[in-house]
């Protein structure tokens, strides 16, 4: 996967998911070293583009690239190209001349990444783009069922929340389908977008079917800014209708697990009491987030540009993982 | 001394006597569909028929081409005055006699807003200097473009508009669009709609549905136009004007326009070629020459506007050509304004619905030439002896390859760009001058 853009989950194939997990598993390790590095990206710059601020995967990423002695520098950019007066192409080229070695770009509409991506010469790496794709996300989400089931062919995966706004959801959605596992979303219908049912998903508007036998339950992030768009009426409302706790929980599987991909509002979408408490494996998601991080990292930015030679993985893997 | 025209060459016609040889001449307008000539002279067309064979005429061979009425575009932005770097006059009426367009109905969203005579005049005062092409402005329906208060109607019809239409300004509401469309009918002219809740649309950029769910991009459901078309063609009945809605792009749009013609509302329609022919599938790279208000659709209603055009209850086809600078469309998809360019591709683009059986060419040429004309009450449209001979000729099989850097509108916002087109406009005529040969470029009338 060398040079490779990895824009969305949409894109890949089950078996570059499945490389990309088992390259994770094996990251996981590094993390537990006492000196938590390798030199495998060692003179390699990465670039961490974010024109919306986001600490926790921001963050993550970093720390991948240090973990694999990379150079990261952060390139906070607040606002859109417009009210900049600079056009992305213009961004783009700037970027392009500072000779990176990968990109990792967030922004707050979606397809800024893919648009980048045909101008850069560097890989670019998707860390969410609007409501559409947060590929990252829903590999570590996947990375964290594997350690949780040791499976994710023939689950049962309940999103629950604000499907049309969440890039969250549609990675996930691909991601598990591709790999085997029934995806179901579930919301008022103001939040569940039209068509959905094309991407392969069973909608539900009612929480207790959507959750019935469920393997995963991943409650999304409810933005308050919705409020007024008139998406749902009251914080209150939600809560006691899609807002996950205990006692809904007890539908789906015994061993069901519950996820988020922060931050959490408590007692809005998942209930206090679940929030720290397994089943609930939000932090396990966010260990495996680096994991993840690094894996993707390596995959794509272990030779310099696109279209370049793949550099043997195994060599990289043995010597230096 | 025959000349055939697409050898190019000196072709320094015009002013005399022009006789166009051997082509099929289709004339919706007199129900014609031959091989014809057509004979020019002094700037109009004094005769056709078969086998003419005047004295000391200049001939044009256009054995292989369609001999075509100058088509007329209801529906273009030549961003003038204002935002010349867009377009002006000069390159818009190139690009229009470039794509067989002969006369170009200009909308009132310049800088100024075309919502005072002295801008109409301006607007014709210009085209005159620069334009190839007749320029038909169409003035503001409210002042500036504000939904508020009417424009002096019955001025601007005197000062050269003719229609009135506040565009992609919506007017919301329904009691202004009732005095609009009431008053209208002092101005003689129509009230052109660009149908749209804006409310409904809210941030919509693409088409609600599949494709929009995939790409996560906010979407705009068919439901805003349908519900305005509703209104609006209800708005007709009641007041008795003529309702003409832009761009319809919905099954239930094409519906509305349906019925309310059977009841016998004066309500005129027309189809852009995008909307014809691309589907919201053309945005999944995110491409922000696709962006267009209103946004290209799912195929079924792709289908459906097709149908509504095939049957007449669309009359035409009207280019909505909107030119915006390369810089400006290199930006976030939610950012880049609404609008591809189209004078120059529409004939070529709308041929497909001959190739694909939609259209037969006599009723392609309908809805590109005969049909706008009568919209707005224009001479032209048709190749009867007497009339100004705005003429073009066509050949429906030569493939050429779109650029739009080398094209004659100042803009490149195209999803066409770069491609392999079929069907192109070999030369265009204005008033017996020829202004447009494919080879030679355009020369002003």
């Amino acid at each position: 996967m060398i040079g490779r853009d990895i824009l969305g989950i949409e894109d890949l194939s089950r078996e570059d998911i499945e490389l990309i997990l088992e390259t994770a598993e094996r990251m996981q390790e590094i993390g537990t070293r006492e000196v938590k590095k390798v030199p495998t990206l060692r003179g390699r710059t990465l670039i961490n583009l974010f024109f919306e601020p986001s600490t926790r995967t921001q963050t993550s990423f970093e720390i991948a690239g240090k973990r694999l002695a990379a150079d990261v520098v952060n390139f906070s950019v607040g606002s859109s190209s417009v009210t900049k007066r600079e056009t992305l192409l213009d961004t783009a080229k700037t970027l392009d001349a500072m000779d990176p070695d990968c990109v990792i770009v967030r922004h707050k509409v979606a397809g800024v990444p893919h648009r980048l991506a045909a101008v850069l010469g560097a890989p670019v790496i998707n860390a969410g783009d609007g409501a559409h794709e947060h590929p990252s996300q829903a590999l570590l989400d996947m990375l964290t069922v594997k350690e949780q089931k040791g499976r994710l062919e023939g689950l049962t995966v309940t999103i629950v929340g604000d499907i049309a706004h969440s890039r969250v959801a549609r990675s996930n959605i691909h991601g598990f389908s591709k790999l085997g596992a029934e995806v179901r979303v579930a919301g008022p219908p103001t939040m569940i977008p039209a068509g959905i049912e094309t991407l392969g998903v069973k909608r539900y508007t009612n929480l207790r079917e959507a959750i019935e036998g469920a393997d995963v339950v991943m409650a999304l992030r409810i933005q308050m800014e919705r409020l007024e768009g008139a998406c749902f009426p009251s914080v209150r409302e939600y809560a006691a209708t899609f807002g996950l706790d205990r006692a809904k929980l007890r539908y789906a599987k015994e061993d069901a697990i519950v996820m988020h991909p922060g931050p959490v509002n408590r007692g809005v979408e998942l209930a206090h009491e679940l929030a720290d408490h397994r089943p609930s494996v939000i932090l396990d998601q966010v260990r495996n987030g680096v994991a993840l991080r690094m894996a993707l990292l390596y995959l794509v930015a272990g030779r310099r540009r696109k279209g370049e030679a793949e550099a043997s993985r195994a060599d990289i893997i043995a010597g230096e993982a | 001394m025959t000349r055939r025209v697409d050898e190019g060459g000196r072709l320094a016609l015009g002013g005399g006597r022009i006789l166009i040889r051997g082509g099929r001449l289709l004339d919706p307008a007199q129900e014609r569909d031959g091989e014809l000539d057509c004979l020019i002279e002094d700037g109009r067309i004094v005769a056709v028929d078969r086998g003419i064979a005047p004295e000391g005429a200049e001939i044009v061979d256009a054995a292989g081409c369609w001999v075509v009425p100058g088509l007329v575009d209801l529906h273009a932005h030549l961003r003038a005055p204002g935002q010349e770097y867009k377009e002006d006059l000069g390159s818009g009426g190139a690009a229009a006699v470039a794509g067989g367009f002969t006369q170009v109905a200009c909308m009132a969203n310049t800088d100024p807003v075309n919502d005072d005579p002295s801008v109409t005049k301006y607007i014709l005062d210009r085209a005159e200097k620069e334009s190839p092409a007749r320029i038909r402005p169409i003035a503001a329906a409210t002042r500036g473009l504000a939904g508020q208060v009417m424009t002096e109607m019955i001025a601007l019809r005197g000062a050269g508009a003719v229609a009135f239409s506040d565009d992609g300004a919506t007017i919301m509401d329904s009691g202004v669009m009732r005095r609009v469309l009431e008053y209208s009918t002092l101005a003689g002219a129509p009230v052109i709609v660009h149908a749209e809740d804006c409310h409904l649309r809210g941030h919509g950029v693409v088409h609600e549905g599949a494709v929009a769910t995939r790409l996560g991009l906010p979407g705009n459901p068919a439901m805003a136009e349908e519900l305005m078309v509703a209104r609006d063609v209800r708005l007709a009945q009641w007041t008795g004007a003529h309702l003409h809605v832009a761009h319809v792009s919905t099954a239930g749009a094409v519906e509305a326009i349906r019925r309310a013609r059977e009841a016998g509302v004066r309500v005129t329609a027309e189809v852009t070629p995008h909307h014809l022919t691309l589907t919201d599938a053309a945005t999944m790279d995110f491409d922000t020459s696709t962006r267009v208000a209103p946004p290209l659709r799912s195929p079924e209603h792709v289908e459906a506007v097709r149908r509504g055009l095939a049957e007449g209850v669309i009359d035409a086809i009207a280019t909505d050509h909107a030119p915006h600078a390369t810089y400006e469309k290199e930006v976030e998809f939610t950012e880049a304004p609404p609008g591809m360019i189209g004078l120059e591709t529409a004939v070529a683009v709308s041929l497909a619905l001959v190739r694909e059986g939609c259209l037969s060419p006599l009723e392609l040429v309908r809805r590109l030439s005969t049909n706008p004309a009568r919209v707005l009450g224009l001479e032209g449209g048709s190749l009867a002896v007497g009339l100004p001979a705005d003429v073009v000729l066509i050949d429906p099989e030569r493939a050429w390859n779109y650029d739009p850097g080398q094209g004659f509108s100042k803009s490149r916002n195209s999803p066409w760009a770069d491609q392999r087109l079929v069907g192109r406009v070999l030369a265009t005529f204005v008033a017996g001058r020829l202004v447009f040969h494919h080879e030679r470029g355009v020369s002003n009338r």
